[in-house]
């Protein structure tokens, strides 16, 4: 048998010094944070500018493809203010899809009914042009 | 974390005729609370003076908070343990961000590995490892290494509900 198989090495997230992460459980559920200091396999220590200093198991985090760049490891709650701005992680969050569509579902569970009505009115209208683009082609 | 607490308590033997102003005795000792902390306290004493909770008293206990709490640390940790055959002193290590948290993972690791129980494992001596070269066991060694990294390869994210249209990626 003579089939030729390219392996690609497979580009996992890394829990490192850096990494930002989202909080899922807890007071802070919602927010971001990059890692500060490996404390062991299941658990790190986080620290950014909407977050308090804490340490976190990795079970209530889900790491972003986002790192904050040079950090050193254990560094003060300043010093990662200043490299969580001079890499610009709250705009490159905000462009991403992921969080494109948390604020998405967090919109529409805030709707009011009439809101939900517009919402029903306009996805018939949108519906109906496509229908009658799609007869039209 | 946080089921065990880090306790001040200092206590004497009853003031007498013969011995007007007793000796003080200090203890640090690691207990979920202050009822266990003193109970703990008697038992040290009377296995090392002949003072007795009926012929002592405690003079203050207080809690010890730790001093920097969002600093990650090393502890190595000694302690003596009644197996079921024998005592045995042991050494082990545990990185944690407080005293009182590396000690309930102390409890939880012997509870695990040896089936002990809170009552058979005396805690000798607790202290900060500052230099990583101090680090003596490869389990704590591993994550004092530098430029340290690793992916969580298989998780499962959980979803609140109850039925889904889809099997979960365990991809992460």
């Amino acid at each position: 048998m003579s089939t030729e198989t390219t392996v690609k090495s497979v580009n996992w997230r890394l829990v490192e010094v850096g990494r930002v992460v989202l909080i899922n459980q807890g007071k802070n559920a919602g927010k971001l944070a990059a890692i500060v200091e490996i404390i062991d396999y299941k658990r790190a220590l986080i620290d950014g500018p909407n977050v308090p200093r804490q340490g976190v198991t990795l079970n209530h985090v889900t790491l972003t493809p986002h790192v904050v760049a040079n950090v050193p490891r254990g560094a003060g709650h300043a010093a990662i203010v200043k490299k969580w701005e001079s890499s610009d992680i709250e705009s490159k969050w905000a462009a991403s899809s992921w969080a494109k569509k948390i604020a998405r579902t967090q919109r529409r569970r805030e709707l009011s009914d009439f809101e939900r009505f517009q919402v029903s009115v306009l996805r018939k209208q949108r519906a109906y042009n496509v229908r009658k683009a799609v007869a039209k082609a | 974390m946080g089921s065990m607490n880090e306790y001040q308590v200092i206590g004497r033997h009853l003031p007498t005729e013969s011995q007007p102003e007793p000796k003080l005795f200090r203890m640090r000792i690691f207990a979920p609370n202050e009822v266990v902390a003193k109970s703990r306290f008697w038992y040290f004493l009377t296995r090392l003076r002949r003072v007795k909770k009926s012929n002592g008293e405690i003079v203050s206990i207080n809690q010890i908070f730790e001093k920097h709490p969002t600093k990650v640390k090393n502890f190595g940790v000694w302690i003596r343990y009644d197996s079921r055959s024998g005592t045995h002193n042991m050494y082990k290590e545990y990185r944690d961000l407080t005293r009182a948290d590396a000690i309930a993972s102390l409890y939880k690791d012997m509870a695990a590995r040896h089936r002990s129980r809170f009552r058979n494992v005396h805690i000798l001596k607790v202290t900060e490892l500052e230099k990583t070269t101090d680090v003596k066991r490869p389990y704590i060694k591993q994550l004092v290494q530098k430029d340290l990294k690793f992916p969580l390869p298989h998780r499962i994210q959980k979803s609140k509900k109850i039925f889904l249209p889809e099997r979960p990626s365990t991809f992460y």
